[in-house]
């Protein structure tokens, strides 16, 4: 019965794009059931585009952080909370369309844990306020003093792991694609994207008992969309990866039965952001994992600016088990490169 | 050697073949009783188990608010503090289909329920369940009427629910019960945190109830199924009487044939060994048949109990008897135990039987007047030990002081007897009649069992009936009283309602609106009705103890009624102050009868259940018509609004209804009552045949004296008539005590309401007549056995004298 619960939130959570997408009409502002489309040339806008967009069929705000632990070995967390709409607006009480997912995961080489929320929108269990920031489910939540996200404080807990951990923005603000518009197939599927990758972080993580203190990096991707995958794109392969030079490389491979679509942006030291267009950024796999469905081992070029790098999962068995399951977990860079960073997989079980 | 004397105790059997199947029959009876509603009960105990397991999880613990619903801010704070919960919004809500039960659930969060995960026509019912329609999950009878109905959400049909519940999304029933968002219950999901914060910390007022607690129909219907198992066990005890005598007679009857086999050198521990057997295989017989016999015997009571529990607790309740290993063990475990505690007095009697014991000196002789009294004696203390029962209270208490007032009083029934019988014997003045009384005496010990069977039955038939009888009467002045306009209308819309109460009001009757929700309190639903200030309400409201101007504390906001039972339930009196939702206080006013209503219920005056639930629909009305109003109302109301037939319903309609389900409830007992007397006349006859051989030496000279076989047979019916008389005698005063308590002690401990005693002469007489019939039909055999007797046996009792 379960089983049945997960296939039935998969539907809601990342299954939709197959009937929005058939549904949708790209271009024209909404969707048959009324959701709002990102449109090219919106300039985003701050704080604003921080708070939910509830005419959206669905929303993220997803940190991932690398972290060093006291021996210096290394450790990945990952905080996420997920907006899904039933349909486009908000209302108080339970009549509220919308849902919220948390999930949260602490992974070291040996040693992957993981939690998942759900609440009902509407009720003040779950949601995001602009001022001050605070993005929250039960009691995990990202809040911030300020309002333009220059600070973090991130908590979360499951049944063997819990973490505290204060962030603070060494970077600007980057709008991913142009100025914040994604695109995420050729067919003109979009959605609304920018991150902050660039945050320093200390904190403690406590697993299986053993409590330690942690430094690193973190990176927060925010996305909202409404039909941002074609109905054949079957997964995604993301990377955000983080060079020791001081770069950053954001990049995504859209698997479809036909090659698939890819995109990203190169973020130098400076902060300044190049869009990689369609096709200059390559994943291959290289290794697989030992149950041998997932790679574990990528080979990620962007022959235009010189990288070739070799991205290794820092544990192989970093899979989310919940409503859905998917892949995600901290990687280490090797190559013309070397560096860490984050890699989600979809679409592989 | 064992083998012969074997053969030997079992040819007794064979020549008394009726005595043997007297044994078995008593034991079939009075296992068949038993097993039947224990079979009920075990029946009803699993619809509730399966209810349960359908609709709640209740593995789980659960929190609740002491003083209502949980608001939804309060739950909001406890997730914040790390609580994992899965909300509930639940209640009874009026569907176009009846009143049904109505489940709210956030199936993203709850625990796996098979209604909400199945699949239909390869559909999922989450999306459905979550959509702005919404998707009311009901068992297929009632999905079938909600969708004849048209309305909002769509409708799919589940084996998975229990009758008359509908599950649907936590929005919907929110929507459908106009909660405002407020919440029945939070279920605690598994993996809370390590260290919570308190939950009176964090939210005042709100109970963490451990798993398995339940305000189920469990609850509800407990003091039901005690009544039944009570009336369960009294059947046996009558039957078990049968036993006894029978299991006696046959070691009386069979004493020289033990002191013979004892002479003949079989060891005492081999004779009773096998006296054990016997005894065993037949209870292994009996017991079979009168499993078979109950299981039959429920089958046919199932229905009835059925609707009793459906219609006075909304408990559901299957039509199907399933043969379960827990009833039909325990009814073979019961008649196994009975048998030998019946028999445990004969089995004793043959272990110390002196081998050389003269055996003409029978053991009736014992129970001569002394042992009478000492029989009496025993009664007495156990009558004493029932009073004791009594003082810490409890519905536990009330059975057990019936069963020592019962058993006690049965005990003193031979002396009671011993001693009328002298009485009446002074006052014989023919030798024919001296000779009857002084007769009648000196079988008294061998029919004082079956005697004591009869005195339980008709006592118990008579409680049962007073209580029944007197419970009918209040209920059905107190429907006059509360049932008191002429017509009740639900309209389809508010609107609607409005135009009707102008319409009618403009022909002169009065028209009052009828509103309530329900809401928990102390985890146990609440009904909340508002009431009009009418002249009406002032005079016919059923009270039982007010304060002066109640009413008019009630029209202003400021005071409450409540339910006798709601009282009881939390020792509330007329002028402490209640809350009965969060942020509201009341003081009590007064204090009404509110019969057959497993819930609690108050009273408010309609602006202030308005002010507190603004959202209630306004849809039914209560008419009193007046002189001008045209008749008949309710076929001139439906001319006018087109209103459907079931929209009205007359008061008469109403009260029909209310006693149809009040018949239906004292069916089941009223035919309990009745087997047991007919169990009891069963043992009359038992003892009456197995007195038959001794009967011929002690009629035989009166036959030589010149008293005619017909006449000598009239006197034995006469005996078996006179003997049922003064049994009955007895009876009426015991069963007015038994009544007395029922009334006063058993319901308000099991339904939370006292009710005034009436007396019903003629159905005691009916009664009487009943008992003596079945008396005489018992006597009827041996007097014409009697009557046909050839000469020569009555003869041959002098040839066989010594």
């Amino acid at each position: 019965m379960r089983t049945r619960f997960r296939a039935l939130i998969t539907f809601l959570i990342l299954a939709w794009p197959a009937t929005a997408a058939a549904q949708g009409y790209a271009g024209l502002g909404s969707t048959a059931e009324g959701f709002a489309l990102p449109e090219r040339g919106t300039a985003l806008q701050f704080p604003r585009d921080h708070s939910p967009h509830p005419d959206f069929r669905i929303e993220w705000w997803y940190l991932t952080a690398n972290l060093k632990d006291e021996d210096g070995d290394p450790m990945g967390i990952q905080w996420t909370l997920f907006r899904s709409a039933l349909r486009p607006g908000d209302t108080e009480g339970w009549a509220s369309p919308q849902i919220w997912m948390g999930h949260a995961a602490v992974t070291t080489a040996t040693r992957h844990t993981s939690a998942e929320r759900l609440a009902r929108g509407g009720t003040g269990a779950a949601g995001v306020t602009p001022a001050p920031f605070s993005a929250r489910i039960g009691d995990w939540h990202m809040t911030s003093p300020d309002t333009a996200l220059q600070n973090l404080f991130l908590e979360a807990s499951g049944d063997h792991f819990s973490y505290s951990l204060q962030l603070a923005a060494q970077t600007p603000l980057i709008l991913q694609g142009d100025r914040g518009y994604s695109v995420k197939y050729r067919d003109g599927q979009a959605s609304y994207y920018y991150s902050q990758p660039g945050y320093r972080a200390t904190g403690t993580v406590t697993l299986d008992g053993k409590e330690t203190s942690v430094t690193g990096k973190a990176w927060l991707d925010r996305e909202w969309s409404s039909q941002p995958l074609s109905p054949d794109q079957t997964g995604w392969d993301w990377f955000s990866l983080r060079f020791d030079t001081g770069e950053k490389l954001m990049g995504f491979v859209l698997r479809g039965p036909r090659e698939g679509f890819t995109s990203g942006s190169l973020i130098a030291s400076d902060g300044s952001t190049t869009p990689l267009p369609p096709g200059s950024f390559t994943a291959l796999p290289q290794a697989y994992s030992p149950s041998g469905d997932v790679p574990v081992a990528w080979q990620v070029q962007v022959p235009d600016h010189g990288i070739d790098v070799t991205v290794r999962a820092l544990n192989p068995d970093a899979w989310m088990q919940h409503s859905f399951t998917y892949w995600e977990g901290p990687v280490t860079v090797h190559g013309n490169r070397t560096g860490s960073g984050y890699l989600e997989m979809t679409g592989y079980r | 050697m064992r083998r012969a004397a074997l053969l030997a105790l079992l040819s007794h059997w064979r020549r008394r073949p009726l005595q043997f199947l007297l044994l078995v029959t008593g034991l079939a009876l009075a296992t068949a009783l038993w097993t039947a509603v224990q079979a009920l009960n075990s029946e009803a105990r699993s619809a509730y188990a399966r209810a349960s397991a359908q609709t709640r999880p209740l593995e789980l613990p659960q929190i609740t608010a002491e003083a209502g619903y949980i608001p939804i801010e309060a739950y909001a704070r406890l997730a914040r503090e790390g609580w994992r919960l899965s909300p509930v919004i639940e209640g009874r809500w009026r569907s176009p289909a009846g009143t049904v039960q109505l489940l709210g659930i956030d199936p993203l969060t709850h625990p796996p329920l098979a209604a909400a995960a199945e699949r239909q026509e390869g559909q999922d019912r989450l999306p459905g369940l979550l959509s702005e329609r919404g998707l009311l999950v009901a068992p297929p009878g009632l999905a079938a009427a909600l969708s004849s109905a048209p309305m909002g959400p769509e409708i799919a049909v589940s084996a998975e629910l229990p009758p008359g519940t509908v599950l649907t999304d936590i929005a919907t029933a929110d929507r459908l019960l106009n909660r405002n968002g407020a919440l029945s219950r939070l279920v605690v999901l598994p993996g809370q945190p390590d260290t919570l914060p308190a939950l009176r910390r964090i939210w005042p007022g709100l109970a963490l109830n451990a798993a398995g607690s339940s305000t189920g129909p469990e609850a509800l219907t407990a003091s039901f199924h005690l009544n039944l198992t009570a009336f369960g066990l009294l059947s046996f005890a009558v039957g078990l009487f049968i036993v006894h005598g029978t299991v006696s007679l046959a070691a009386e009857q069979r004493r020289g044939l033990f002191r013979t086999l004892r002479a003949m050198g079989l060891p005492q521990r081999s004779l009773s060994a096998l006296l054990l057997g016997e005894l065993l295989v037949m209870a292994l017989a009996g017991g079979g048949t009168g499993i078979l016999l109950g299981y039959l015997t429920a089958q046919v009571l199932l229905p009835g109990v059925s609707a009793t529990l459906a219609g006075l607790f909304s408990a559901p309740a299957g039509n199907s008897l399933s043969l379960r290993a827990d009833w039909i063990l325990a009814g073979l475990g019961m008649a196994l135990g009975g048998t030998l505690l019946a028999g445990s007095q004969a089995l004793w009697q043959v272990w110390r039987l002196p081998v050389l014991a003269a055996p003409g000196a029978l053991a009736w002789a014992r129970a001569s007047a002394g042992s009478a009294r000492r029989l009496a004696a025993a009664g007495l203390a156990a009558a004493l030990a029932g009073a004791a029962a009594l003082l810490p209270g409890g519905l536990a208490g009330g059975f057990a002081f019936l069963g020592g007032l019962l058993l006690g009083t049965a005990l003193c029934l031979p002396l009671a007897l011993h001693l009328a019988t002298r009485l009446a014997a002074r006052r014989a003045h023919s030798p024919l009649a001296q000779w009857f009384w002084a007769d009648l005496r000196a079988q008294l010990p061998g029919l004082s069992l079956a005697l004591m069977a009869l005195l339980l039955s008709l006592a118990t038939s008579i409680g049962v009936s007073t209580m029944a009888g007197s419970f009918r009467l209040t209920f059905t002045a107190w429907l006059d009283q509360r049932l008191a306009a002429d017509l009740y209308i639900t309209a389809r819309n508010d609107a609607q309602a409005q135009e009707i109460r102008l319409w009618l009001e403009q022909r002169g009757a009065a028209v009052l609106p009828i509103r309530s929700t329900e809401s928990p309190f102390r985890g146990a639903p609440l009904e909340i009705y508002g009431v009009a200030d009418h002249q009406n309400y002032r005079e016919n409201w059923p009270v039982l103890t007010a304060a002066q101007d109640a009413w008019d504390r009630v029209a202003a906001g400021q005071g409450v009624l409540i339910s006798e039972q709601f009282a009881r339930r939390h020792s509330l009196t007329t002028g402490k102050m209640l809350s009965p939702l969060p942020e509201t206080s009341y003081r009590i006013e007064g204090i009404y009868s509110d019969y057959g209503n497993p819930k609690g219920q108050i009273i408010l005056g309609i602006t202030e259940l308005d002010r507190l639930f603004p959202a209630l629909p306004a849809t039914r009305v209560a008419v009193y018509a007046s002189a001008a109003t045209p008749q008949p109302l309710d076929g001139a109301l439906r001319e006018a609004f087109s209103l459907p037939g079931s929209a009205m319903i007359r008061q008469s309609g109403l009260k029909e209804r209310a006693l149809a389900v009040f018949d239906r409830t004292f069916l089941i007992t009223r035919a309990l009552s009745l087997l047991t007397l007919a169990v009891a006349g069963f043992a009359i006859l038992t003892s009456l045949l197995g007195q038959w051989d001794r009967r011929l030496p002690q009629l035989a000279p009166l036959w030589a004296l010149g008293v005619s076989r017909g006449k000598l047979a009239r006197l034995d019916l006469l005996r078996s008539l006179a003997l049922t008389s003064l049994t009955s005698l007895l009876a009426l005063p015991l069963g007015l005590a038994l009544a007395w308590v029922l009334l006063k002690v058993i319901n308000p401990e099991a339904f939370g309401w006292s009710l005034p005693m009436h007396m019903f002469p003629k159905g005691w007489m009916q009664l009487f007549i009943l008992a003596h019939l079945a008396a005489a039909l018992a006597a009827a055999i041996p007097a014409i056995r009697l009557f046909r007797l050839p000469a020569s046996h009555l003869l041959g009792v002098f040839a066989h004298e010594n």
